[in-house]
C-alpha cells in the first residue's frame, strides 16, 4: 500500500490542510451568498410584491434591476471564485504536489 | 394584425438549415477520424479548452424551450417569465463552487464514476445510471415533442418528418463523431443562438431609440404596470421555493452537463468553463427578456397568442416583423440547430450511462476491452436515438411540459445529493447512497404524478393529492436526510478508509485521468 502511506503523510501536511481549509471556506461562503441571494429574491416575489412594483426610472419598477442583478451577480461570483482559485488555490496545489514528488 | 408566413413552408429557413446541417455533417466526418478510443468517444480525448467547453455547456443548456419559451412567457406574462430565466441561471455558480473541480479530478466518463469511487461499484453504478437515464429520457421526450411542434410551425414540415429528421441527425453526430462532433455542434449552435438573439435585440433597440426606458414605458402603456411586476404565475411561496430548489440543484445534477467536465484537460479548465458558460447563459437570458418584452410591444400579445397559446412564436414573429423573411428564416434555422445540439448532448450522456456504467460497470464488472466497450457505446447510442424517435412519435400532442420540471427534480434529488455527499462526507456508505438515490427518484416521480401538473392537468382529477407543482422542497432534503441516516446506522469501514485517497485526488488532482 505504497499510495496509502504517501496519502496519510500528505493528509498531515500543514500545506495540504491549509489548502483544504481555504477551499472549503471559499466554496461554502460563495454557496451561502448564492443561496441567500436567490432565495431572498424568491421571498421578495412571494411576500413583497408591492415593493417589487415601486418605480425607479420612468415605467421601470425596482423588480427589474433586482432580477437582472441576480443574474449578473451570479456570474460575478463565478468570476470571483476563478480569480481566487487561479491566484491562490493553484499555487498551494503546486506546492503540495511538489512535496510529494520529491 | 401582422401578416406572417409562420406555419407555411419557408424556403429561406430550409436553406439556412441545410447550410447548418452540411457544416455539422462535415465536422462529424472530421471528428469521426479522431474518434477511435472510448476516451475520444466520451470525452473528445479531453482536448477541449475551458473557453470552448464554456460555449458548449451553454449550447447544451440553452434549449429551444428556454429561447422560444421564455421569450414567449415574458411576452405574455411579463415579469413572471423573467423569474424563470433567473431560476435557470442560478444553478451554475453551485456547479462551480461544489461540483466542477472534484468531478473532474475524481471521475473518468460519468458522474457515477465519482459516486462509486470508494463505494461498491455495481450497486452504485446501477442506481446512478438509472437516475441518469431517467433524467435523460424525460428531457429527451420534452425536447423531441417540442421539436416536432416548433418545426411544424417554423418550417411547415409535418410533426413526424420533424421528429425523424431530428432523431436521424443526432444519431449521426453522436454515433460517428462522438463527443468531439457533439461539442462542435454545441459551440456552433451557441454562437448562432447568442448572435441571433443579439441581432434581434439590436433591431428592437433601434426601434426604441436605444432606450430601455422607452421599451418598458411602451409595454406599461399597452398592458398596464402589472406586466412589469411579479404576478399570478408564482402565487404560492412554498411552490416557488420548491421549483427554485429543483432548478438550482437540478442544474448541478444533469448528466449531460456533468459529462462535459470530462472533456477538458484538468480541474483548472473545468472551473474556467463554468465561468464562461455562466456569462454566456446569463447574457442570453437577459437578451431573451428584452426579446419577450419587445415582442409584446412590437408584435402584440394577441397576435402572439393567436398563433401559439404558449407564446412560443413570440421571438420568430418579432424577427419577421423587424428583419423580414430572411431574418425569420435565419432564426428558425437557429431554433432547429438549438434542438439538435441539445438532443445530441442528451443522447451521448444517456449512452455513456448505458454502456460505461451499466454494461461495463455492472454486467462486465469492469473487465472488458476497449474494442468491446466502443461497440457497446455505439449500440447504446443507436438504441437510445431510436427510442427517442419512437417516444417523440408516441407522445405527439401530449402535454409534456411537466417532464422538464420532473427531470430537474430528479437531477436535484436523486443525482445531486449522492454526488455531493460522496465527494465531501467521509462516513457516506454504499447503502446510504442507494437509499438517497432511490428516495430522491421515487419521491420525485410519485409526488409529480400526484401534483396539480399531472393529477389535475393530465388525469383530469378535480383536486391534486399533493399540493405543490414541483416536489423539490420534499424530495431534495429527504434524499440528503435518508442518505445521512442510513450511512450512520450502517457504517462501511472500507469506504471510510478509502476516503483519504479520494480527498487528496479531489483537492489536488493527483491521479486524475
Amino acid at each position: 500500500m505504497q499510495r496509502s502511506k504517501q496519502s496519510t503523510k500528505m493528509l498531515d501536511d500543514p500545506d495540504f490542510r491549509e489548502l483544504m481549509r481555504r477551499k472549503n471556506a471559499v466554496s461554502l461562503a460563495l454557496t451561502l451568498i448564492m443561496l441567500v441571494m436567490y432565495f431572498g429574491f424568491i421571498m421578495l416575489i412571494a411576500y413583497y410584491k408591492p415593493f417589487m412594483g415601486i418605480k425607479i426610472y420612468g415605467a421601470i419598477p425596482i423588480g427589474i434591476p433586482i432580477a437582472m442583478g441576480v443574474i449578473v451577480f451570479s456570474w460575478v461570483l463565478t468570476g470571483i471564485y476563478v480569480m481566487w482559485a487561479n491566484s491562490n488555490y493553484d499555487s498551494l496545489v503546486k506546492k503540495v504536489i511538489a512535496k510529494v514528488e520529491i | 394584425m401582422q401578416e406572417t408566413i409562420i406555419g407555411q413552408t419557408n424556403p429561406l429557413a430550409m436553406l439556412f438549415f441545410f447550410l447548418f446541417v452540411a457544416a455539422t455533417l462535415g465536422i462529424t466526418y472530421w471528428a469521426a477520424k479522431r474518434t477511435r478510443t472510448t476516451s475520444e468517444f466520451y470525452t473528445a480525448g479531453r482536448s477541449i479548452t475551458g473557453f470552448q467547453n464554456g460555449l458548449a455547456l451553454a449550447g447544451d443548456y440553452m434549449s429551444a424551450a428556454s429561447f422560444l419559451g421564455i421569450a414567449g412567457l415574458v411576452a405574455l406574462k411579463g415579469y413572471d417569465g423573467l423569474i424563470y430565466s433567473v431560476g435557470f441561471l442560478v444553478g451554475w455558480p453551485i456547479v462551480m463552487f461544489l461540483i466542477a473541480e472534484p468531478l473532474r479530478n475524481l471521475g473518468k466518463y460519468t458522474f457515477a464514476d465519482v459516486v462509486a469511487y470508494r463505494l461498491k461499484q455495481r450497486q452504485i453504478r446501477s442506481a446512478a445510471a438509472l437516475g441518469s437515464i431517467i433524467t435523460v429520457i424525460l428531457y429527451l421526450i420534452a425536447q423531441m415533442v417540442g421539436a416536432g411542434t416548433l418545426i411544424k410551425l417554423l418550417f411547415g414540415l409535418s410533426y413526424e418528418v420533424a421528429i425523424v429528421s431530428v432523431g436521424v441527425l443526432m444519431i449521426l453526430y453522436v454515433l460517428f463523431g462522438g463527443m468531439l462532433a457533439t461539442t462542435w455542434v454545441q459551440i456552433i449552435k451557441a454562437v448562432l443562438l447568442i448572435g441571433g438573439a443579439t441581432i434581434l435585440v439590436f433591431f428592437i433597440m433601434l426601434k426604441m431609440g436605444f432606450s430601455y426606458g422607452d421599451l418598458f414605458g411602451q409595454a406599461a402603456k399597452m398592458y398596464g404596470d402589472k406586466i412589469l411586476e411579479p404576478g399570478g404565475l408564482f402565487t404560492n411561496p412554498i411552490d416557488t421555493i420548491s421549483l427554485g430548489l429543483a432548478l438550482m440543484f437540478g442544474t448541478a445534477g444533469l448528466p449531460h452537463i456533468l459529462m462535459r467536465f470530462y472533456t477538458v484537460p484538468d480541474a483548472k479548465e473545468a472551473r474556467k468553463s463554468v465561468f464562461y458558460a455562466t456569462g454566456f447563459i446569463g447574457y442570453f437570458y437577459i437578451l431573451t427578456v428584452t426579446i419577450g418584452l419587445g415582442a409584446a410591444v412590437l408584435v402584440g400579445q394577441s397576435a402572439i397568442a393567436g398563433i401559439d397559446k404558449g407564446g412560443n412564436m413570440a421571438a420568430p414573429l418579432l424577427a419577421e416583423a423587424l428583419g423580414g423573411h430572411v431574418f425569420l428564416g435565419f432564426l428558425s434555422a437557429v431554433a432547429f440547430a438549438t434542438i439538435l445540439a441539445v438532443v445530441a448532448g442528451l443522447t451521448l450522456a444517456g449512452a455513456s450511462a448505458l454502456s460505461h456504467d451499466l454494461y461495463m460497470g455492472v454486467i462486465r464488472r469492469g473487465v472488458s476491452n476497449e474494442k468491446e466497450e466502443m461497440k457497446v457505446a455505439k449500440a447504446a447510442t443507436l438504441s437510445l436515438g431510436v427510442t427517442a424517435i419512437l417516444l417523440g412519435l408516441l407522445f405527439k400532442g401530449q402535454n409534456v411540459a411537466f417532464m422538464v420540471g420532473l427531470a430537474f427534480a430528479i437531477a436535484a434529488s436523486a443525482n445531486f445529493p449522492a454526488l455531493l455527499m460522496s465527494i465531501v462526507w467521509k462516513k457516506f456508505t454504499t447503502n446510504g447512497a442507494l437509499a438517497s438515490i432511490y428516495t430522491g427518484l421515487i419521491l420525485s416521480v410519485v409526488l409529480i404524478v400526484l401534483s396539480p401538473t399531472v393529477w389535475v392537468d393530465i388525469f383530469k382529477n378535480p383536486t391534486a393529492l399533493f399540493p405543490l407543482k414541483n416536489p423539490g422542497i420534499i424530495s431534495f432534503p429527504a434524499a440528503f436526510l435518508i442518505g445521512i441516516v442510513v450511512s450512520l446506522l450502517l457504517p462501511e469501514k472500507a469506504a471510510e478508509e478509502k476516503f483519504i485517497d479520494e480527498k487528496i485526488r479531489s483537492y489536488v488532482g493527483i491521479g486524475a485521468e
